[in-house]
């Protein structure tokens, strides 16, 4: 099994490899084969996952690559249960966009380098997933990242793509330098990047705090965690497909898995979770209420993903992991397919404004059950896969008041942030709904439903969408997530349910008084604050990027005029001087004699000084 | 003379008869001196693979030798002045020998395809009065290879004086190679080459002659294997810092650096790759093999300032590429900040910092030759490197687009390619080594790090992105055969060393330890 996992990640690189070798502009066979490639990858990727997850047992294994004087790295997997779910869940994702992708971009003349950056953003993250050794998993985090910068600037007619994909790998590229100062610590105290070493090793309370929340700066970013989650709604400008990619299971759910993988260590540094559980209630708020003005449908999406990680942080800083990963999962799965959907959606009307939206259900009736089907799992409606884990987030939540390994005010804070994020989740969810798919048809174009290419991973995505909360029931699920049981159905579900019913109901009154206009209408003067994101991007270009691209240009003309300056001056200085020399020695006959025998006495003189004074 | 002796000899003397061969050549066959050049290249690259087959090596001479050559030749020279033609190879130098004689061998083949020559006129330039390049192409191959012995042989010196003879062979035929066949201000580039790096060598000078004089020796096995012994601490530091000065006018360490940006800048394409690829890395090797090696106590009282100047290298150079418009300047003062991480390596004084500037010094070598190759092949179709003329290479060019885009995300020190291994290292082991200085050095490298990601995507999104430049709106020739192949091993190799670094570390891992043992 050590080999089954070791070739998940493996198999899905070779794809790659051999894809980004085929002719650029692939036509014809060289494009049937790019398409072979991508779902042959991902459909061994997946094939490979299910086995581990069947298999059910802990794999560990591996070789060293490296050695640092005495600090090895090695190439090793390292597989339970809740990395072969993980895994599972990325195959799934993977196969539907590759699948769906050869509809999506038909038109598209760069094919082939696409379908190989999916396949290489797919092994990265099944690094992340499988690896043993904190530097093999920093390799699959990286890649995830340029892949994303990558896929992000795919579209060559947007001209605000290559603008996002560098934002999107620099903001959590800053992320990153905590995050790989932080197995640095990690490694140096255990002498091993190994995580089995990392985590038995012993660790000074102070080091472990620190350690972990340089880590978490990493997680911030990938993420798309508070402060650092400006990148995620501007990379939309990615292909639909890349954004299911990029929001259902990898990247953004690499960091939350992350520190699954570490959990021991954060358990072991209340101070850190303290900081994490903030950071997840902020973040939570922040894209609720940022989702509930857009315009744009994705970004909407790309909003209730900031929110929903938001979630399983959440989880994360209250001491649940199995909660975080069962909503992980279930996310993984509305999330592809509310993307999936939304593709569909912008296919039909040819854009990606709710403005021309509307009327939707009649021409797109797959897509609008299935779209349905996933809004429905997202607001949390019973009992739909994200009602389950939502539910068991806000559980435990209000449990770790009174014990959970963090203060308890962060409980506190993490549940009511959570219940008050359900309410705008409803709202915002409804509101989609209903002014995409019900009143009047605001578009002049004539929306037809997509092909079957295209409808058969929505399909399918919606039938985990439906029943993967289900599976919280069943016992073996719960143990593989590390979790003695994860649904809890008793008192504590009803605060999450009323803040449900009353969004809903809210979203719906608002849209029955005029179903033409835009619910968001109602939020007055806060509907720009929360349609700019309360102006983050604004703060952090005048807080990081401009001082640098001040701080460059001043060091630039520093280095110019001062370090460069003192080199060019000391050679002019040099012929400078040779020439002055030079001129005392161009004289005209008399001076010159003069000169000459003015020095003669001159050395006369002192010798004779210098053989009196003996 | 066993087998390694003859490879160690071929590997030096192939490409001296090499280059006098390929001068002698009349005018009028100029490519078959060219090919005359390619052919000795490849002879000393075969030769320097060659020498990784070995025996275990001898038992050491001295007791404990520090410094275990796979293979040495070692003849009396100058008897009457006690110098001996000392030359070995070992776990640190192997790698650095096989990249320098695979980057030679690569620029001789991408001479042989002779780019078409062009006019290179940057704006307000004045227009070039002499011929373009590559006119003479046989001289340029044959002076290639004479640079090719000096670093061969500064790497395979086991003798401090034979080290420095090679440390300046080296000089004029670069001088040579900007001045003849550069760009518009290749004058000024060349002669501000030449004599700052001299006056870096007088240095080294004094400092040789401080050493060999005070330990009565020469000989670099037994100097490393005193370990400093016999040498007053005091002269250590003074003989250190004299050293340390030297080689880092050549590596080059801020603010020691201002002649690298004009050098690269105007040098021919191939100037560019071996300047920035394998003689920049004369002075972090003499850094570590003679500062470090022999004047143990020294290196150990400088390391701080050392360590503070090379993250000031990192920040600066990546600041001022940050804020830079020409395309092959930026390059250039990327090299400044990349050859601050291994500089920082080799001040942590430690195995992990050491391990790390070794694969540093390749990586850099293989990742920033398949850069200016791919810089100069674009400023040969666009006819500037003005970042404003540039744009959507991608639309025109769309190999050479991934080709710039990988060489961009390996230089930027993506993990899983080459350049990942050396910058992380260098951090561990500047955190390894303790204390609030290497700390706060550690966490500023690392931010310099992040730094080199937002630069080079920044010059991808001028270059690459977007609507199609003015520069490339006229016809663009694709890509030549010449130019594929000489890329091609570095298109590989920077992967190749990204997923097994381990091909360079474990061959160094021996000499490092004892390098580094007390």
């Amino acid at each position: 099994m050590t080999a089954a996992a070791g070739a998940l990640p493996a198999v899905p690189f070779l794809a790659a490899l051999l894809g980004l070798l085929l002719p650029v502009r692939a036509g014809g066979r060289a494009r049937t084969a790019a398409i072979a490639l991508g779902i042959g990858g991902a459909a061994v990727a997946l094939g490979l996952a299910v086995a581990l997850a069947v298999h059910n047992g802990r794999i560990a294994g591996g070789y060293r690559i490296a050695d640092f004087g005495q600090l090895p790295v090695t190439l090793s997997v390292r597989v339970d249960g809740a990395a072969a779910l993980v895994a599972v869940a990325v195959g799934v994702v993977a196969l539907a966009v590759q699948v769906y992708s050869v509809a999506y971009l038909n038109d598209d003349d760069r094919y082939a380098p696409y379908a190989a950056q999916v396949s290489l953003f797919t092994a990265a993250m099944l690094l992340v997933v499988v690896s043993g050794d904190l530097i093999a998993l920093l390799v699959g985090w990286e890649v995830m990242g340029i892949c994303s910068y990558l896929l992000i600037g795919h579209d060559r007619t947007l001209p605000e793509a290559p603008g996002a994909a560098v934002k999107a790998f620099l903001v959590t590229r800053v992320g990153d330098v905590g995050f790989l100062i932080g197995i640095a610590l990690l490694g140096l105290s255990a002498g091993s990047f190994r995580i089995a070493d990392v985590l038995a090793a012993h660790y000074s309370p102070a080091r472990l705090t620190l350690a972990t929340l340089l880590l978490l700066a990493g997680v911030a970013g990938k993420s798309a965690q508070f402060p650092l989650h400006t990148w995620l709604p501007d990379a939309m400008a990615g292909p639909t497909p890349i954004s299911a990619l990029i929001h259902a299971a990898t990247m953004v759910a690499a960091g939350i898995y992350v520190v699954t993988r570490l959990y021991p260590l954060f358990l072991g540094a209340p101070a850190t979770l303290a900081v994490l559980g903030v950071m997840a209630s902020v973040t939570m708020l922040l894209g609720a209420l940022a989702a509930t003005a857009q315009d744009d449908i994705k970004r909407v999406l790309a909003w209730s993903t900031v929110s929903q990680i938001g979630y399983m942080a959440g989880a994360l800083a209250v001491g649940a992991a199995p909660d975080a990963l069962f909503h992980l999962l279930t996310h993984a799965a509305f999330k592809a397919l509310l993307f999936l959907a939304a593709g569909c959606v912008i296919h039909a009307v040819g854009g990606n404004s709710m403005a021309l939206m509307g009327g939707l259900r009649r021409a797109l009736p797959v897509t609008f059950w299935c779209f349905t089907v996933g809004l429905a799992a997202l607001a949390g409606v019973p009992p739909f896969a994200g009602f389950w884990s939502k539910d068991a987030v806000v559980a435990v939540a209000f449990e770790a008041r009174e014990r959970g390994p963090a203060a308890g005010w962060v409980g506190l804070l993490v549940w009511l942030a959570a219940l008050i994020t359900a309410l705008v989740t409803a709202w915002y969810a409804t509101r989609l709904w209903l002014r995409t798919f019900f009143g009047p048809a605001r578009g002049d174009a004539h929306p037809h439903e997509a092909g079957p290419v295209m409808l058969v991973p929505i399909v399918l995505l919606a039938v985990p969408t439906v029943l993967l909360g289900l599976a919280g029931l069943a016992s073996g699920f719960a143990h593989r997530l590390g979790a003695a049981e994860l649904v809890h159905l008793d008192a504590a579900t009803v605060p999450p349910l009323a803040c449900l019913v009353v969004g809903v109901l809210l979203a719906w009154a608002l849209w029955r008084r005029d179903p033409a206009a835009d619910p968001a209408l109602a939020l007055g003067r806060a509907a720009p604050v929360f349609a700019g994101a309360f102006y983050l991007d604004e703060v952090q270009n005048a807080a990081v990027v401009r001082p640098v691209r001040r701080l460059a240009a001043a060091v630039r003309r520093a280095d110019e005029s001062i370090v460069d300056g003192t080199v060019e001056s000391t050679g002019r200085r040099a012929v400078d001087l040779g020439e002055t020399i030079g001129r005392w020695h161009r004289a005209a006959l008399p001076r010159a004699a003069a000169t000459v025998l003015g020095g003669a006495l001159l050395i006369g003189l002192a010798a004779v000084l210098v053989v009196g004074a003996r | 003379m066993t087998a390694g002796e003859v490879f160690l000899v071929v590997t030096l003397a192939a490409p001296a008869l090499g280059a006098a061969g390929a001068a002698l050549v009349p005018a009028r066959a100029d490519r078959l001196g060219r090919l005359v050049a390619t052919v000795a290249a490849a002879l000393a690259f075969l030769a320097s693979l060659a020498l990784f087959h070995r025996t275990i090596p001898p038992m050491p001479t001295v007791p404990r030798s520090r410094i275990v050559p796979w293979h040495q030749v070692d003849l009396r020279w100058a008897p009457g002045l006690d110098l001996r033609f000392h030359i070995g190879v070992d776990g640190i130098s192997y790698p650095l020998v096989v990249l320098t004689a695979l980057l030679t061998l690569i620029c001789c083949i991408y001479t042989l395809w002779a780019v078409p020559a062009v006019e290179v006129v940057s704006p307000g330039a004045q227009p070039r009065s002499t011929p373009p390049p590559y006119i003479a192409g046989r001289l340029l191959a044959a002076l290639l290879l004479v640079i090719e012995v000096g670093i061969l042989g500064v790497f395979l010196a086991l003798d401090l004086v034979l080290f420095f003879v090679f440390f300046e062979i080296v000089l004029l035929p670069m001088y040579a190679v900007i001045a003849g066949w550069g760009g518009p201000g290749r004058r000024h580039a060349a002669r501000k080459f030449v004599l700052y790096t001299l006056a870096g060598s007088v240095l080294l000078l004094v400092g040789v002659f401080l050493v060999v004089t005070r330990a009565g020796t020469a000989d670099l096995v037994k100097l490393s294997a005193a370990h400093g012994a016999g040498l007053s601490s005091g002269l250590q530091l003074a003989a250190f810092v004299l050293l340390a000065l030297a080689f880092a006018v050549k590596s080059p360490l801020w603010p020691l650096h201002t002649w690298l940006p004009d050098a690269h800048t105007e040098a021919p394409t191939v100037g560019s790759v071996i300047l920035a690829g394998v003689l920049l890395k004369m002075g972090t090797y003499g850094l570590l093999r003679i500062a470090v090696g022999v004047l143990p106590d020294g290196a150990r009282r400088v390391a701080p300032v050392l360590g503070v100047l090379a993250v000031a290298a990192i920040l600066v150079g990546g600041l001022v590429c940050l804020a830079q418009t020409e395309l092959k300047r930026l390059i250039a003062y990327s090299s400044v900040g990349h050859m601050g991480f291994v500089l920082l390596g080799i001040a942590t004084l430690n195995a992990t910092g050491i391990q790390a500037a070794l694969i540093g010094n390749i990586a850099h070598g293989i990742i920033t030759g398949l850069l200016f190759f791919l810089v100069g092949a674009i400023k040969d179709r666009a006819h500037t490197g003005e970042m404003t003329q540039l744009g959507g290479l991608r639309e025109r060019m769309p190999r050479l687009a991934g080709l710039l885009g990988y060489a961009a995300i390996a230089s930027l020190g993506l993990p899983g390619l080459a350049g990942f291994w050396g910058e992380a290292f260098a951090v561990v082991a500047a955190l390894r080594h303790g204390g609030p200085l290497w700390t706060v050095l550690a966490v500023l490298a690392a931010f310099g790090g992040a730094l080199a990601a937002a630069y080079f995507l920044r010059l991808l999104r001028r270059v690459s992105h977007g609507p199609v430049g003015p520069a490339f709106a006229g016809a663009c020739a694709p890509l030549s055969a010449g130019e594929v192949v000489s890329w091609a091993p570095l298109v590989v190799l920077a992967l190749a060393v990204g997923l097994v670094p381990g091909v360079v570390l474990w061959l160094a891992h021996g000499p490092v330890m004892e390098l580094v043992a007390r």
